[in-house]
């Protein structure tokens, strides 16, 4: 269980930021130099707010008000670092050892033997960590932090210092320790699918503020500002005019796309979007349908992208995402297309 | 070549003991002090860490005479503190080998100090941050990983700063002056061979045996440094 409540200053930069996050893994997405990475050193105490409070299980780390400000070697909050921070001219048993809090020499050896083998480090005890790959450093790097028995873990980019090929791997298996480790977790990314694929809820950074909090599936389904579905990847967006309820219907112009729209259901908002994986082919005409135009074909890895405009049109083009095989032919000039009632999502901006 | 043998035979050797007693001695002095120095400068900021590092440089700009005028100055027995420090603790630091060490200390404190401040400067501070977090203390975390991974760069400070020692003069002749077999050192003692003697042959050998020393040092500087030193162009 972790509270979080901080402000801080960096020159023009203000980070102004408050959740709360159970036993579970929570995500902070957000663009680089949103305040993401600044919020887990606050929390880990190498950086300090201007105001605020922060707890983690009960233990107060800081408190502005009652003037708390628990040093960080008395946090135990584990902090993977994004280029792990593994101490250059130790071996790797030195560093895991180093990490292990109380005991006589020997058991702090027998602690980290212990843990080298769980992370599957046997045999590597005596390298260094420039002698390993980025995989294994890794998981020292966890061993590292878990021998310490932290009350919260928090990783910092884990898998931006690795190959691609590599991050899937160690996707799984660092979700894994999370698993064992089953505290409360936070994990910062700016990758999209692999908060997705990891975390259970996501806090989407804005510039230096929260914009929007919440379950994951919630989160992605309806991200509520304009921001916070940029950066879980909606790519059409269009601004709006004469929005209007009708017959339990939300009625309005979209007027960069130059379409007139229903969603099902109350909204407000002042800004439309939909994700370019939700727009279908349609077979017949109705509400939300409309003749496009074929503008541009883009080839991805695994799909297509057909950027779509209306006839006459001067607004910016919607992106269509059709996987590959999943509609073939190919249209061609110009296409019918449904944007669903249920896909369009309304925000603030 | 008769003249040599016979200059060696009867040579008083006392210098070359001094001159690397007292090179040991400010060199392990400095190295404690500059690393000290060094990791406190760092946790300054702004003018107070450019006022600070300045006054620790200064030795290195003076010259080294203006350096003994204020230790003579400090530590003479006619001033305050010297006179304090003879009469109530018996120690005396004119003319002794102990003002040798502390001339050569204060010369050559600024090379370890300012080498140890640059490796500790390139020192990822997120190994630092990683220490804090993993529990270390902040004394653990400056012997068992800063000065560890500044390493390379506090040996050669280490090293420059024992060849400073070594060759300390102006400083150390008026601090200590040049009595034989007690203040003489090797380069006091070139200097009077020389000017009261005019006797080149033995002022020779013992530039031969100061040559010697410091290709020692240059070679076991390029060794500490080796891997910075790749061929680059």
């Amino acid at each position: 269980m972790l509270e979080v409540q901080i402000e801080k200053k960096l020159g023009s930069f203000h980070l102004d930021v408050s959740f709360a996050a159970g036993n579970e893994l929570l995500a902070l997405l957000g663009a680089s130099g949103c305040g993401k990475s600044m919020t887990l050193r606050c929390i880990a105490g190498v950086e300090k707010p201007d105001r605020g409070r922060i707890v983690a299980d009960g233990t107060v780390y800081f408190d502005s008000e009652k003037r708390i400000d628990l040093p960080p070697q008395k946090r135990q909050a584990g902090l993977l670092f994004q280029n792990y921070a593994l101490f250059p001219t130790m071996t790797v048993l030195k560093n895991v050892m180093s990490g292990v809090r109380s005991g006589a020499r020997s058991e702090k050896r027998e602690t980290a033997m212990a843990a080298l083998d769980r992370f599957a480090l046997s045999g590597l005890e005596d390298r260094y960590p420039g002698e390993l790959s980025g995989g294994q450093q890794q998981r020292a790097a966890l061993a590292r932090i878990l021998v310490g028995k932290p009350k919260i873990l928090m990783l910092d980019e884990p898998f931006s210092a690795l190959d691609s090929h590599l991050r899937d791997q160690m996707e799984q298996e660092v979700l894994s320790t999370i698993r064992e480790f089953g505290g409360t977790t936070l994990m910062v990314s700016h990758s999209r699918d692999e908060v997705f694929r990891m975390a259970d809820s996501v806090a989407v950074y804005g510039a230096g503020t929260i914009d929007a909090l919440g379950e994951k599936h919630q989160i992605f389904r309806n991200p509520g500002t304009y921001h916070a579905a940029l950066l879980t990847g909606c790519k059409n967006f269009s601004g709006l005019s004469g929005l209007r309820q009708e017959d339990g219907h939300t009625l309005f112009h979209a007027d960069d796309w130059d379409m007139d729209l229903t969603v099902s259901g109350a909204h407000t908002g002042n800004m439309a979007a939909i994700r370019g994986h939700h727009i279908r082919m349609a077979s017949a005409p109705g509400p939300n349908v409309y003749e496009m135009e074929i503008t541009q074909v883009i080839e991805d890895t695994f799909e297509h992208v057909l950027l779509l405009r209306r006839p006459g049109c001067q607004g910016p083009a919607i992106h269509w995402m059709i996987p590959k095989g999943t509609v073939t032919p190919l249209p061609e000039g110009s296409v019918a297309v449904e944007f669903p009632s249920e896909a369009i999502m309304l925000l603030r901006k | 070549m008769e003249d040599i043998l016979r200059v060696l035979r009867n040579l008083d050797w006392s210098p070359l003991l001094i001159s690397l007693k007292t090179g040991l001695v400010a060199t392990v002095v400095c190295f404690f002090l500059g690393l000290f120095a060094a990791r406190k400068v760092l946790k300054l900021s702004g003018r107070a860490r450019a006022v600070v590092d300045g006054i620790l440089t200064l030795p290195m700009v003076l010259p080294p005479t203006v350096a003994g005028f204020f230790l003579l100055l400090l530590f003479s027995l006619r001033r305050p503190l010297g006179s304090f420090l003879y009469q109530d603790l018996g120690i005396k630091v004119v003319q002794t080998w102990l003002g040798c060490v502390l001339a050569a200390s204060v010369i050559a404190f600024p090379l370890m100090y300012r080498n140890a401040r640059a490796a500790f400067e390139q020192v990822d501070v997120n190994l630092i941050y990683a220490g804090r977090t993993l529990g270390m203390s902040e004394l653990e975390i400056f012997w068992r990983v800063i000065v560890p991974t500044a390493g390379p760069g506090v040996a050669s400070g280490t090293i420059l700063t024992f060849a400073r020692a070594l060759g300390e003069y102006g400083a150390t002749s008026m601090l200590a002056g040049n009595i034989a077999g007690k203040t003489g050192t090797i380069s006091q003692k070139i200097a009077t061979a020389i000017s009261q003697n005019g006797d080149y042959l033995t002022a020779g050998v013992w530039v031969v045996i100061v040559m010697l020393i410091a290709f020692f040092i240059v070679f076991l500087m390029n060794l500490v440094t080796g891997g910075r030193n790749r061929r680059r162009w």
